[in-house]
């Protein structure tokens, strides 16, 4: 009997959740329900496994190894010590040199996410109000560069500012001046807003084809114009996107390490060539860990950011 | 401020306009570059003519050529292990309720989200102090190389193809697994016959992008790499810090046409998905997902 009411309960699970009417002879009892429910509980549980473990282990292990590595200490040899523990590599967080580098990444990546979102924000609106057919191929020529290669798009902005490059020869041909871009934080940003603006396109396009459009027609019948029905409707409506699109410009934007490499100067290092340093140069992991988890909180602070404003304006 | 199949008007034709500019900002780059690469002459800049020389050079390079053996080995394993994870991942997060899920949910996010360098910096720590451990207690003498930027191409992938697959199951009724069901098909008989031909776009689109993201990752690899483990990514970039060849145009083409093809076929494969502005069409909807799982595990009581 408690056999049959397993493979009753098997049974039911493998079909829908809640139906009373599967089988008359035997009345579904809650605890039949509660039993299928724990069976079908346990089983994606075990699908997930394979998952969660492996997560767990390259992922939540190593984010706890970062944290557990900003108190160690160093020896003179660069070699980390497991043993007294301390704060010194978050005090040095605070020094001069870390502050100026923090400010110049961070007024960097807000000025990425500002112009790309003053692009984005036309061109995925007109995106959005194509037909289906056009919109489609419009989106994918967005997604094909969004996902190619990186590292060779950031490098095709090598060759076009480089000293002798294309920008540079169509200036001196029109009796221009030599325009000196590359290795300057305007490549940079050049190379940044390239990289990162299908990051903003896409949520945007997102929520301006979700919209509302008769909302946009009934503020029209009210006698609004097309600037005032945009910006009373269709902007707030759009809020979702933006916030979406800015948080994740912002956070690459802010650890960007491929593309100051390849187009920035010595002299403006940024937050992610820093961090780079001190594990690959400078060999101070403390410090370097210290700095990659202060990155990783202010990734944090934004994404609850992000939360908090999605969650007023749905 | 046009509705759908309103005339034409000013602001229509500036959007237009815009729109004609962005894309051209998109592809100008990349065509440039591609140009070039045919160019004969030793210096960048100079053209003197259409050859493939540099391409033949980039053939005859055994540096590049082991480069790109290594990345070729090390993206198709991750790409078969992760593409299997990830896709019990997505079926596990999209049909089941189980303890645990939302925090799942959220992990699965993170390496999607996260800065590059900083997962770099996490899998870089992780490996040295695991490999340490496991080197004394074995007496092995393991270090980084081909298996560690493997291990950690599959931590990152996981969660992108679990994205992609989710997508696509989200589309589907689960009545027709039901219905299968219903017709004493077993469970396994229901995945096998019903589940998996249904998802089969998402996992081959899921798949080619965990290859496409494979074959292009430089900063995780670089930091998880050893001696002469270098993938073509690493190699290249190293050329690229030290100043601009026609070599480099040669391989950079050949990686960026490669990764081109393969996201195309990539999105072919998620056709629907794209369309509904799902999955990698829309990162807001990834981040909204995270925020209704959230909710979820907030609501429903503990099983």
């Amino acid at each position: 009997m408690a056999s049959e009411g397993g493979e009753r309960g098997e049974r039911l699970m493998t079909t829908t959740r809640r139906r009373p009417d599967l089988d008359e002879e035997t009345p579904v009892t809650p605890e039949l329900e509660k039993a299928a429910e724990k069976a079908e509980s346990r089983r994606g549980f075990l699908i997930s496994v394979p998952a969660y473990g492996y997560l767990v282990l390259f992922f939540a292990l190593p984010l706890v190894l970062v944290l557990v590595y900003s108190f160690a200490s160093r020896s003179s040899t660069g070699r980390t010590l497991l043993e007294d523990w301390n704060v010194e590599s978050y005090r040095r967080l605070f020094s001069d040199l870390v502050l100026e580098i923090s400010a110049r990444s961070f007024l960097l990546a807000l000025v990425t996410t500002l112009l790309c979102l003053v692009v984005s924000y036309p061109f995925a609106y007109y995106i959005a109000t194509r037909t289906p057919r056009i919109r489609n191929v419009l989106l994918v020529l967005v997604m094909i560069p969004f996902w190619s290669n990186f590292l060779v798009r950031t490098y095709a902005w090598r060759v076009i500012l480089g000293s002798d490059g294309f920008v540079s020869q169509i200036s001196q041909a029109f009796g221009g001046e030599e325009i000196r871009v590359l290795f300057t934080i305007w490549a940079v940003l050049i190379g940044l807003v390239y990289g990162y603006l299908p990051f903003m396109v896409l949520p945007l396009y997102a929520a301006i084809e979700r919209l509302d459009w008769s909302l946009v027609e009934a503020a029209r019948d009210l006698y609004a114009n097309g600037f005032t029905a945009f910006r009373k409707v269709t902007l707030p409506l759009s809020m979702p996107g933006v916030v979406a699109g800015s948080i994740l410009v912002f956070i690459p934007s802010l650890g960007a390490y491929v593309t100051p490499a390849i187009l920035g100067g010595a002299r403006e290092t940024l937050l992610g060539d820093y961090i780079v340093s001190q594990f690959l140069t400078a060999r101070n992991w403390p410090f370097g860990s210290a700095l990659s988890f202060a990155v990783m909180f202010v990734m944090l602070l934004a994404t609850i950011f992000y939360f908090r404003a999605g969650a007023k304006t749905l | 401020m046009s509705a759908r199949g309103a005339p034409r008007t000013l602001v229509d034709r500036l959007l237009a306009g815009h729109s004609a500019l962005v894309y051209l900002f998109f592809y100008a780059p990349i065509l440039l570059l591609m140009v070039f690469s045919f160019n004969d002459n030793d210096n960048v800049q100079i053209w003197t003519g259409a050859s493939l020389r540099w391409y033949r050079a980039m053939f005859e390079n055994d540096a590049v050529m082991s480069a790109l053996r290594n990345s070729l080995v090390v993206a198709l394993l991750s790409t078969v292990v992760s593409t299997i994870i990830g896709t019990m991942l997505a079926i596990a997060l999209e049909r089941y309720r189980f303890r645990g899920r939302g925090a799942l949910d959220g992990l699965a996010y993170l390496p999607i989200i996260i800065p590059d360098v900083t997962m770099a910096v996490m899998l870089l720590i992780f490996f040295f102090q695991s490999l340490g451990i496991v080197n004394d207690i074995f007496g092995t003498s393991l270090g980084a190389g081909l298996g560690t930027i493997t291990l950690a191409h599959i931590a990152f992938n996981i969660s992108f193809v679990a994205v992609v697959v989710r997508a696509r199951i989200a589309q589907f009724d689960p009545a027709m697994e039901e219905a299968a069901a219903d017709l004493y098909a077993s469970r396994w008989q229901t995945f096998r016959r019903v589940t998996l031909p249904l998802i089969a776009p998402g996992v081959a689109g899921g798949a080619l992008l965990a290859l496409t993201l494979s074959l292009d990752d430089v900063v995780i690899t670089q930091f998880v790499s050893g001696p002469g483990s270098a993938t073509l990514p690493v190699y290249v970039f190293g050329l690229v810090r030290r100043g601009v060849t026609p070599l480099i145009n040669a391989v950079s083409v050949v990686m960026l046409v490669a990764s081109m093809i393969l996201v195309a076929i990539s999105l072919g494969f998620q056709r629907g998905s794209v369309a509904r502005g799902q999955g990698l069409a829309d990162p807001a909807a990834l981040e909204e997902d995270l925020r209704g799982s959230r909710s979820d595990a907030e609501t429903s009581p503990a099983i």
